[in-house]
């Protein structure tokens, strides 16, 4: 993106060797519909991923099921330690640990941008009012809109939600983020606010998944590069070797009617 | 046109006052009253209307009325429009029912404290709502003290209950109850418990098929046979109960409409905060939901408001019913007109006040977000 972002791939938020996420032969289905065949997937701590392909591949179903917003019915899921099952126990702990921006925001209309931070560091981590706000303010200000946070979701910009939104899940203080095309429902002049609000969150060592159809983010963020298609893995590459040198026919024609306009 | 706007740098066009015959009285009489032939024509009948029924109303109402007098005949002789001396000979039946005459403060107290009740449960800016709210919680147990006796009050039976006062003890406890009541069946309804789903479509069905007089008899008869023998309880305690659980079954669809309304996103939301269920529920779903459904819920009390008038059916005397037995009084014959008048009013203050409460609540609670 910025000539900024260009050079931090190089410094010290780069990949560590422990696994934080493991996907280990899964597959779902919708019914009678095999959404997901048989994917497999390790994701190391302070790694960025971005998974891209086609509407319809999967690809959001994927990072859906790393905090069980779906539900796999065959493979393994480990995610920081902690196998999601059918117990709630488990659920409750990987969500704890596990953030999501969604396409959406999903924020609550009825609570302020502040209460829509500290509403889950206060119910569910138990931190006392004060503290959970002091976060809060922390939080906003590093998405730079720390002067909104008494205005409710309904009266911001699109990218303005957006960044409340990635802050509401950066107070809950997550191991890894996901993103679930967080830009696709913004205006073309907001897409950059956050994608810079992402690129710094990279920059601090976040591990991060995201589902986006920016690949100029994924040429200066990413450390891989995840290409699905029919609920398939099909491609995997270091972002350089990904776009300059892509492997499968499918990946081809994907990149050159993406990159083409 | 054009020229004019190419004066100007984008940015620059200076805002210009609207043209003066789009704003103002004249304006708004044309637009609302006068924009098209129909209009003119509604308009005018209307105004017709209103001049036909709006003087005599008003004369035989207040110019014309008899305030004072012994008996009919004495109204007659003062005035040829209304009698209301018959309603103020029987302000106190219409008010208190049968309640012993010396027993009478008990009522006032408890509707004085059922308005501090009711204060801090309705507004949310009043200073030491917390401690107002315990109070509320409360207040049920006080006035159920307070009306019917015991523990150093003199008992009253509650077959002595009737007037203005057993419609809103009624009222009251059945919009008391059937909020929480029907929010629990239309959770339950939605949920995915097939045990719970199951039991609560099957409740909320049951009660919505059947109509509320049907409900009010088998109280008042056909529960003494289900009840092991000997068991006795009070005839309004299971009015009571009836009116608060057919207001509840219309309440949980009225809030089912709410929960449906909320986008997935929101659980979604919620559910990767890492929030439980109940949390989700109360925090996220609830209060948004709930507000949705403010006019319905609003709606299902104002029914349960003025069903209360039902009970006359199964010998409970609330004001219509006081209204009727006493127009069988010789003295005051014919005047029926002033008795439904006097009951009409005084729901109509109370359903109205519900109504315009509801408003401002929908008002209040809006935060500027549009789906």
């Amino acid at each position: 993106m910025t000539d900024q972002a260009e050079t931090t791939n190089q410094t010290s938020n780069a990949p560590s060797d422990e696994i934080v996420i493991t996907i280990k032969n899964m597959h779902k289905w919708y019914g009678d519909f095999h959404v997901l065949r048989d994917i497999n997937l390790e994701v190391t701590r302070g790694e960025k991923i971005v998974i891209c392909g086609p509407s319809g591949s999967g690809k959001s179903t994927v990072i859906r099921c790393i905090n069980r917003l779906e539900e796999h019915q065959q493979g393994q899921i480990i995610v920081d330690g902690i196998e999601l099952t059918n117990d709630l126990k488990n659920i409750e702990q990987v969500r704890r640990e596990v953030g999501m921006c969604f396409q959406h925001f999903n924020l609550f209309p009825h609570l302020t941008v502040m209460e829509n931070c500290t509403l889950a560091p206060i119910w569910v981590r138990k931190v006392p009012k004060a503290e959970a706000e002091a976060t809060a303010m922390e939080y906003l200000e590093r998405v730079k809109i720390p002067d909104q946070a008494n205005k409710f979701p309904g009266q911001l910009s699109g990218g303005q939600q957006q960044r409340v939104a990635i802050a509401r899940s950066l107070c809950m203080k997550p191991k890894i983020m996901l993103f679930d095309e967080p830009t696709s429902a913004l205006d073309p002049e907001m897409i950059k606010e956050v994608l810079d609000t992402m690129i710094q969150l990279a920059d601090e060592g976040m591990t991060m998944l995201c589902v986006t159809h920016e690949m100029g983010f994924a040429k200066t963020v990413a450390n891989r590069v995840i290409f699905m298609d029919a609920g398939q893995i099909i491609e995997e590459n270091e972002p350089e070797e990904f776009f300059n040198n892509p492997q499968s026919d499918r990946t081809q024609l994907f990149l050159s009617q993406i990159l083409a306009h | 046109m054009t020229d004019t706007v190419q004066n100007y740098k984008p940015g620059e066009h200076p805002s210009l006052p609207p043209p003066s015959n789009t704003v103002g009285p004249i304006a708004w009489i044309r637009e609302n009253l006068f924009s098209s032939p129909t209009n003119i024509v509604l308009t005018l009948v209307c105004a017709w209307l209103l001049y036909k029924v709006v003087p005599g109303s008003l004369n035989w109402m207040f110019f014309d009325a008899a305030f004072t007098g012994e008996d009919r005949n004495a109204c007659k002789a003062v005035a040829d429009g209304a009698c209301w001396a018959f309603i103020g000979e029987r302000l106190a039946l219409f008010t208190y029912g049968f309640y012993p005459a010396e027993q009478r403060w008990r009522v006032n107290l408890s509707f004085i404290l059922l308005i501090a009740a009711i204060i801090p449960v309705l507004f949310d800016n009043i200073p030491f709502r917390k401690y107002g709210l315990i109070y509320s919680a409360l207040f049920p147990f006080i006035a159920g003290w307070l009306l019917i006796g015991g523990f150093g009050l003199e008992p009253v039976p509650t077959s002595e209950f009737g007037g203005l006062m057993l419609t809103l003890v009624i009222g009251v406890t059945g919009i008391a109850f059937s909020l929480p009541i029907g929010i629990l069946l239309a959770l339950g309804r939605v949920s995915n418990l097939p045990l719970i789903k199951m039991i609560c479509v099957g409740f909320i069905e049951f009660i919505r098929g059947v109509p509320l007089i049907t409900l009010l008899f088998i109280a008042s008869t056909m529960l003494s046979y289900f009840l092991p023998p000997g068991t006795n309880f009070d005839l309004l305690l299971r009015v009571l109960i009836m009116v608060t659980i057919f207001a509840a079954a219309y309440m949980a669809e009225v809030i089912r409409g709410g929960l449906q309304a909320i986008p997935k996103g929101q659980f979604e939301g919620a559910d990767s905060l890492g929030l439980k269920y109940w949390q989700t529920m109360r925090l996220i779903i609830l209060p948004q939901a709930l507000k949705i459904s403010i006019p319905g819920i609003v709606n299902t009390f104002i029914g349960l408001f003025k069903d209360t008038t039902l009970v006359v059916i199964i010998g409970l005397l609330d004001p219509l019913g006081i209204g009727r037995a006493s127009l069988a009084d010789t003295k005051w014959t014919g005047l029926s007109t002033e008795v439904y008048l006097f009951v009409a009013l005084f729901f109509f203050v109370s359903c109205f006040a519900m109504s315009r409460y509801s408003l401002y609540l929908e008002s209040k609670l809006d935060t500027g977000h549009k789906r």
